[in-house]
């Protein structure tokens, strides 16, 4: 009898939540995968950030610049080559200039006080912004359309991009090729033990640059795919367009715990999906708010994230 | 084997090392004793290239190794077990002794099987951070790593520094299986004591320079040098 009754109940209140749940997603759909379609973009970018933190203790602001100037590279190839010639070749400038700013902006900086280091990164971005300002005369680009990631596609009801499928996919396997690369490989080796401590690394036989300079093109190379992703869904690219994505990623790696790669990946796709349901909400106002608010509640209550190491300092 | 002529070293600011000359002969176990902020931790970073030499030479096998880079350094068989141990506490213990090896490219099964054969606790420990071993096993984990570099010489900074008794015996019995071994070792202590009873020659530091050298024996007679570093 009892358990006839508890069944009983289990369906009724079983069955109105899981309609709730069915009708939010059918009429939140739509956002839900704009959500995790944007995403996977930050999460590749997030990549970077989280990255170069974990090995030099510096938060890289160019990085969303970087990601920004992939896009107009992609775009100014593209005006005179094929598709099929220039994303390659946007990837290839990209890891350059990525490499670059590390030797310029970073590099010389090794043995200064850590803010030295963060006011020159600052300054990068800056330099890339106005200097793309200067070349595209402020105006906007427009991305050129990718086949196949371009084209339509309807997924229950909802019409959206095949980037929004093609998004997800690409960053797990990244993600799980770049886990594999740290955690089974010499080079993978090398940077977790340069991140830990760097003079014992060099006691060890290992260039502790050439293992930087590795982390930036990695970083970069991840942006650079990000970016393909990202300006097929917002074609338009102006000097500041690497500035709120790169924020996000900021934010989605420090969630995650900065330092953490699957912490920055998970905060990405948290962050992507949380702001896209709020717009769905009719809140479109508020959604960077959110993402900001989110920065701040993190900061305060749980500064370590996510997956984040507790330690303090190095010392 | 090594040749440190005049070697003046200057770190954060200061005249560490002041024109110091001393030689560690090939299968010896050399000591380099004193106290606290001598310069005997310097010496070793500059032999190291991890810090640059102000003056002097050093001299490595015939080699001139002054101002050369570690990666250099290290390949040509000069290893640095440092001060505090410095293991990778995010790696595991086979990690930590994989790294050791980093610059060669042969198979490193044997070397591996040499470490745990005289560190047995790494064996049972492989898998295991490196950060969660007692301070005793990070010592051991240390010389381990250093020691998968095949080195020709292995430089000890304080590896009794922080260790109970019974591992400072440990550490002393690890260093004769080492030396019998052929590995040539330069070794500095504050456990002078420990480090005069094992090594075949000594050099007492003082501010920057070597003020007492002989055989360790000798130095563990010596009246001022008991004085000094052995308690009266």
């Amino acid at each position: 009898m009892n358990e006839f009754l508890l069944m009983g109940m289990a369906e009724i209140s079983g069955g109105g939540f899981f309609q709730a749940i069915a009708g939010f997603f059918q009429t939140n759909l739509p956002y839900i995968l704009a959500g995790i379609s944007v995403g996977g973009q930050y999460a590749l970018i997030a990549i970077g950030y989280t990255m170069v933190y974990g090995i030099l203790r510096l938060v890289n602001f160019a990085h969303g610049d970087v990601f920004m100037t992939a896009g107009l590279i992609c775009f100014y190839i593209s005006t005179v080559s094929p598709l099929i010639i220039s994303l390659p070749l946007t990837v290839l400038f990209t890891v350059a200039l990525g490499f670059t700013i590390e030797k310029v902006a970073y590099k010389p900086l090794r043995n200064a006080p850590r803010t030295s280091a963060m006011i020159s990164a600052l300054g990068m971005s800056y330099l890339i912004q106005n200097l793309a300002l200067y070349i595209t005369g402020g105006l906007s680009k427009q991305y050129p359309q990718i086949p196949f990631i371009s084209n339509s596609v309807t997924i229950w009801g909802a019409t959206t991009k095949m980037v929004t499928v093609v998004t997800p996919i690409l960053v797990i396997l990244l993600v799980v090729a770049l886990v594999t690369l740290i955690k089974y490989t010499k080079i993978g080796m090398a940077m977790r033990s340069v991140a830990d401590d760097f003079e014992t690394s060099r006691l060890m036989g290992i260039k502790i640059d050439n293992v930087i300079s590795m982390t930036f093109i990695i970083g970069t190379f991840l942006a650079s795919i990000g970016s393909m992703l990202y300006f097929t869904n917002y074609t338009a690219i102006v000097p500041s367009s690497g500035a709120m994505p790169g924020l996000k990623a900021f934010v989605a790696a420090v969630f995650g715990g900065i330092g953490s790669i699957p912490g920055a990946v998970i905060g990405a796709f948290l962050i992507g999906i949380c702001e896209n349901i709020i717009k769905g909400l009719g809140w479109t106002t508020f959604s960077d708010a959110f993402t900001f608010a989110l920065l701040i509640i993190v900061l305060i209550f749980m500064p370590s994230g996510l997956f984040g190491e507790k330690k303090t300092d190095k010392v | 084997m090594l040749k440190v002529n005049d070697l003046i070293v200057n770190y954060g600011g200061i005249k560490a090392v002041k024109s110091i000359s001393f030689e560690v002969p090939q299968g010896s176990v050399v000591t380099l004793i004193g106290a606290n902020g001598a310069g005997k931790s310097t010496t070793l970073k500059a032999i190291a290239g991890l810090i640059k030499p102000a003056g002097g030479s050093i001299i490595f096998n015939g080699n001139d190794i002054t101002g050369k880079n570690t990666t250099d350094i290290v390949r040509m068989g000069v290893t640095l077990v440092p001060e505090g141990r410095r293991i990778f506490p995010d790696l595991t213990v086979l990690e930590n002794i994989k790294i050791g090896a980093y610059l060669r490219r042969d198979d490193l099964k044997e070397d591996i099987n040499w470490v745990y054969s005289i560190f047995p606790r790494l064996e049972e420990r492989h898998w295991q951070n490196a950060g969660t071993l007692s301070g005793g096993e990070q010592q051991m984990l240390a010389v381990a790593r250093a020691l998968m570099s095949r080195p020709k010489l292995m430089m000890m900074d304080e590896p009794s520094l922080g260790l109970s008794p019974i591992f400072v015996k440990e550490i002393f019995n690890v260093i004769n299986t080492i030396r019998s071994r052929g590995v040539t070792i330069l070794l500095i202590e504050q456990n002078a004591h420990m480090a005069l009873k094992t090594a075949d020659f000594g050099y007492v530091m003082d501010t920057g320079e070597i003020t007492v050298s002989g055989k360790g024996s000798e130095l563990a007679v010596n009246e001022n040098v008991k004085k000094a570093y052995l308690g009266g």
